[in-house]
């Protein structure tokens, strides 16, 4: 086999791959349509057709060639809008809503992905090209388990200790602990809150975390795992069992109130720690001189 | 500032405690019916009632 083909092959085919084991179809219900699969799928292999031809190109003297690269990345950038735009025209079926923080966020991953396939198979045609396609496999799972690691973000987890609250009404005014959500007018409701309700405690470790949790935008992220796992006790017309997310305006505190169809506490806790942390709403304030005065 | 939630109805059974306004105003005799009428109304409507805590309901949308 040339030394073309066999780069054009590994790169490709590593490339493809890596784009596979990062589509993710879990309980986030999204990209689990098998149409989406194929549409990503299908944009991953030409990223990576147009990252591993890079480098027999150049070794060509082809420089033509490796303008299409910066073609590419002008087309890559639209995956993003379609995706934001098809999450934002679904979001209004849903129960509960993603909200834009958390779709900007998902599209943007979709974009970052495919740039990721695009670096690999350009460092395993390269690596292939100019040793042996042994070294080009090599390289391939080394840059399969970087870009793991890399595009792994934190979890609400790791910013703030989650724990149960207890669900209480003071008159017509719903508690978790202290923390104050709404104001629920009939007896009914209240009774199915104090019922099948669930409330946790959302408790961040720092002055980075609270900065975090303070964003509106994390929070309906919060509220729409925590449904998507539990289950919701809701329909269009009972817009009252609406999870919410309010923040102790005293502590920073945020907490979550659910109606559940699964009441298992255990399990909300831990669908909540596992609430990816947004990037739009990642704030890191103690990393500033100022931001680590006014901490203490 | 765009202006998201807003009250659909007010359901009392303290007809001397609301008055006015472009916001219909229902009144029951007690508070079964102001419980039945709110019911009924937040289920058609998808909003969600509030308790003012002196007889009077609003329903808001939001």
């Amino acid at each position: 086999m040339s030394t073309f083909l066999q780069t054009m092959l590994i790169g490709v085919l590593s490339g493809s791959l890596l784009r596979y084991v990062m589509l993710k179809r879990d309980y986030r219900l999204y990209p689990s349509y098998p149409h989406g699969v194929v549409i990503h799928l299908a944009l991953g292999v030409i990223a990576a057709v147009i990252g591993a031809v890079a480098i027999p190109a150049l070794a060509e003297k082809e420089f033509t060639a490796v303008t299409f690269l910066a073609l590419a990345a002008t087309q890559f950038r639209e995956v993003r809008s379609m995706e934001r735009e098809m999450l934002q025209n679904l979001d209004q079926t849903n129960l509960v809503t993603r909200g834009p923080d958390y779709i900007e966020g998902i599209a943007r991953v979709f974009e970052a992905r495919n740039y990721l396939v695009m670096f690999t198979a350009l460092l395993v045609g390269g690596v292939t090209f100019w040793s042996n396609f042994f070294y080009g496999i090599l390289t391939g799972l080394a840059a399969l388990i970087i870009s793991r690691k890399l595009m792994k973000g934190k979890v609400v987890g790791e910013i703030a200790h989650v724990r149960a609250g207890k669900v209480r009404f003071e008159g017509a005014n719903l508690f978790v602990d202290d923390i104050h959500f709404m104001n629920l007018g009939r007896e009914q409701v209240r009774k199915i809150y104090l019922e099948r309700a669930l409330g946790v405690i959302i408790e961040p470790y720092d002055d980075n975390g609270r900065a975090t949790l303070a964003n509106n935008g994390q929070r309906r992220a919060i509220a729409h795992d925590a449904a998507a796992l539990l289950g919701i006790y809701k329909d269009v017309d009972t817009a009252e069992f609406t999870p919410i997310v309010r923040r102790s305006l005293d502590t920073g505190r945020v907490g979550l109130v659910i109606v559940p169809l699964e009441k298992d506490i255990t399990i909300l806790i831990e669908a909540v720690k596992k609430v990816p942390v947004l990037e739009s709403a990642f704030s890191t304030p103690l990393k500033t001189t100022l931001g680590r005065k006014a901490a203490d | 500032m765009e202006l998201n939630k807003f009250i659909l109805a007010i359901i009392t059974s303290e007809p001397d405690k609301v008055s006015g306004g472009g916001t219909p105003v229902f009144i029951s005799r007690n508070i079964e019916e102001q419980d039945n009428i709110a019911t009924i109304l937040a289920r058609v409507t998808e909003g969600v009632i509030h308790d003012l805590g002196n007889g009077v309901y609003i329903l808001i949308k939001h």
